[in-house]
């Protein structure tokens, strides 16, 4: 049987590679798409969580999940430390987390903090940040890596490093002088932690120490030895998450602080955001999805086409089967195994194309696109799409096997 | 008990008015072999059809070794076939991209035969043919058309079949070809008793049979046709 379909289709073997290569380029579309879609929900979902409130000043909620969770783009305005220090001191306020950014390095980001942000904030299921090696900062000039950092720089525990004021890949006003001491590098969480470099919030003002208005005024710059970091004081902050005692507080507080009198600032609940951004992206993602299904559809049409024009020069060869006592059913056999032999091998050949490509490329998504991709792909809907495709092919291969069939049906015992 | 028994067969192809046969009653004996003589378009091959049952006809009585071929199950029918009938055809008789093993394989999968004997069989068959073994493994389409002959006769006789069906097999021949050809088909009969029934346009091949036999006499419907125009 399979001797027969194989020997048959290598036989024919000009169209059915074509038509095997048409196959196997839309299925490793159909998965490729599927696979970035599943992966980039993933990790986006992942991104944070048990985090009640995420407050910034006055912006869209989308805005201020991309700069402070992200980390795309930057903060128009900053929340005054007054304004945390009020909000912190909330009853309902169980822990706060500041967050200090429009820093990088090498172009990493880099965020000011406390160390509540070690304890309290969660990504994935609840997950807490945990350290590969080292400790969270205890000194002004402590930094701590996450994982793709450490990574990509080739950082080690207890290794100098220099923070730059602003946010350029290669910032050429680097204080050469003022290097900071790596203290911890984090393990993998699979987002945005992974490429952030932490500093206490009094580091932020230590980067910024003899800077006005972008512009070095002084030439002194802090010696590890200055008196004057003891005395730094961030006056403040980009954006402040906040951990409640009670959830059912989350409403009430929300409200309070977008009706905060002394400054405009917008709260939002991080995981309402994160479905509100999902959909926008969402959106594009179920566009291409529809895209690929077509690509794949119409590889399965042009399989149903190659096969249906076959049956003109195979005539006699399938009434010749008939003839030396092959049932009907058989015939049709002989081509649905032709067409599923194609499709299972087109989806072999995909998932293998989709692997290899994110094999070469994934260093170079998550460094240029912060894109986390596992190389093999496994999510269900990928099995799904397969099989899906695979039961497409038997379906269409109808057409061409049920011609094959009736025809089959009565025929004079006659093969020329 | 006649290999072959026919009685008031009628077939009709579909579609069409009148009918192609007509055959009030033809036998052929057990071990007999029958030139059917018929001209072009005259019915050889739907009655070759009927007989190994690919057709069935509207009307009448068919029996191929005392089974009433109408009576059987589609499925039964195919199985019959696989069994008791082999069958050569003037071209075209192998599965072109098999081997030669491939195709003779083909017999044992549809009559549910063991593999084993039919590749046991194999060798010696082609053997007694003519062939070198060694043909086993090359593709059909690579042997010559005389080659391709034996293969088929041995395709035919593996399955040790009751009844043996040829549909003019020789005119894709030259002569000497085609007489080598015709000899090596009636040699047949020393390696199986089979009864044998060859249907042919061309006269000059009844010397080899038995039995002569002429479709016009014995189809109705064929007199029918002709005393119409
Ligand atoms: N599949 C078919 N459908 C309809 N009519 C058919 C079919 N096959 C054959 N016929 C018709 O049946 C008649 C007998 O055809 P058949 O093939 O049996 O003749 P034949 O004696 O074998 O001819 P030849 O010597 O050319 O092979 C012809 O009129 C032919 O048109
Ligand atoms: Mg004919």
């Amino acid at each position: 049987m399979f001797e027969v379909a194989f020997s048959s289709l290598w036989s024919r073997r000009g169209s059915v590679l074509l038509t095997l290569a048409s196959l196997t380029i839309s299925m490793a579309i159909v998965i490729g798409v599927e696979h970035v879609r599943a992966q980039a929900e993933s990790s986006f979902v992942r991104t944070v969580s048990g985090v009640d409130l995420l407050v910034g000043a006055r912006t869209s909620q989308i805005n201020l999940l991309l700069y402070s969770v992200f980390r795309i783009g930057n903060a128009t305005n900053n929340i005054s430390w007054q304004s945390y220090e009020d909000i912190s001191a909330r009853p309902e306020v169980s822990w706060s987390i500041p967050f200090s950014l429009g820093d990088s390095h090498r172009g990493f980001r880099v965020l000011g903090t406390n160390s509540q942000y070690f304890e309290h904030f969660h990504y994935g299921d609840s997950e807490a940040l945990r350290f590969a090696e080292g400790e969270a900062f205890s000194d002004v000039l402590h930094a701590v890596l996450g994982s793709e950092v450490a990574n990509a720089l080739g950082y080690e525990l207890g290794q100098e490093i220099v923070l730059s004021h602003g946010i350029g890949n290669t910032s050429f006003v680097n204080h050469e002088n003022l290097p900071f001491i790596v203290s911890g590098i984090l393990a993998p969480t699979g987002t945005p932690v992974d490429r952030t470099i932490h500093v206490s919030l009094q580091g932020i003002e230590a980067i910024h120490l003899g800077w006005q208005n972008g512009v070095q005024v002084a030439a002194l710059s802090p010696e590890r030895e200055d008196p004057r970091l003891s005395e730094l004081q961030p006056t403040q902050i980009t954006a402040l998450l906040l951990g409640l005692d009670t959830p059912m507080a989350v409403f009430g507080l929300q409200r309070a602080i977008n009706n905060y009198p002394r400054e405009p600032l917008t709260a939002i609940l991080p995981a309402v955001a994160l479905g509100e951004l999902w959909q926008i992206i969402g959106t594009l993602e179920s566009l291409l999805s529809v895209i690929s299904i077509l690509v794949l559809t119409a590889s399965l049409l042009g399989l149903s086409t190659m096969l249906l024009s076959s049956l003109r020069e195979r005539r006699r060869e399938l009434a010749l089967y008939r003839a030396i006592g092959a049932r009907p059913f058989f015939i049709l056999w002989i081509i649905e195994l032709e067409a599923l032999s194609l499709t299972v091998m087109a989806a072999v050949m995909g998932y293998l194309v989709v692997t290899a490509g994110f094999a070469v490329t994934q260093s170079w998504l998550s460094e240029n696109f912060a894109l986390v991709i596992d190389v093999w792909p496994s999510t269900a809907g990928i099995w799904l799409y397969m099989g899906g495709a695979i039961a497409a092919s038997v379906l269409l291969t109808l057409i061409p096997a049920g011609i094959a069939y009736s025809r089959s049906l009565g025929h004079a015992l006659q093969s020329s | 008990m006649s290999t072959i028994s026919i009685e008031n067969l009628r077939y009709t192809w579909p579609g069409s008015d009148d009918p192609v046969l007509d055959i009030a009653e033809f036998r052929v004996a057990q071990a007999e072999t029958v030139f059917l003589r018929g001209a072009s378009g005259s019915g050889k091959s739907t009655l070759l059809g009927l007989l190994a049952g690919t057709l069935t006809a509207q009307s009448g009585s068919l029996q191929i070794l005392g089974t009433e071929l109408a009576t059987l199950s589609p499925r039964k029918r195919d199985r019959f076939r696989a069994d008791h009938i082999g069958i050569v055809f003037q071209q075209f008789n192998l599965i072109p991209f098999l081997t030669v093993a491939g195709n003779l394989r083909l017999v044992a999968r549809f009559s549910g035969r063991p593999r084993r004997d039919i590749t046991e069989k194999s060798e010696h068959l082609l053997e007694s043919l003519n062939l070198d073994p060694a043909l086993l493994h090359r593709r059909a389409d690579r042997l010559s058309v005389g080659q391709q002959q034996r293969v088929a006769i041995a395709r035919a006789l593996i399955n040790e079949p009751e009844l043996l069906l040829a549909d003019e097999p020789t005119s894709a021949l030259d002569t000497d070809a085609r007489d080598s050809f015709m000899s090596l088909l009636l040699s047949i009969r020393d390696i199986s008793n089979c009864t044998m029934l060859f249907a042919s346009h061309d006269r000059s091949l009844a010397k080899y049979f038995d039995t002569e036999v002429e479709l016009a006499n014995l189809n109705k419907a064929q007199a029918r046709q002709v005393s119409h125009v």
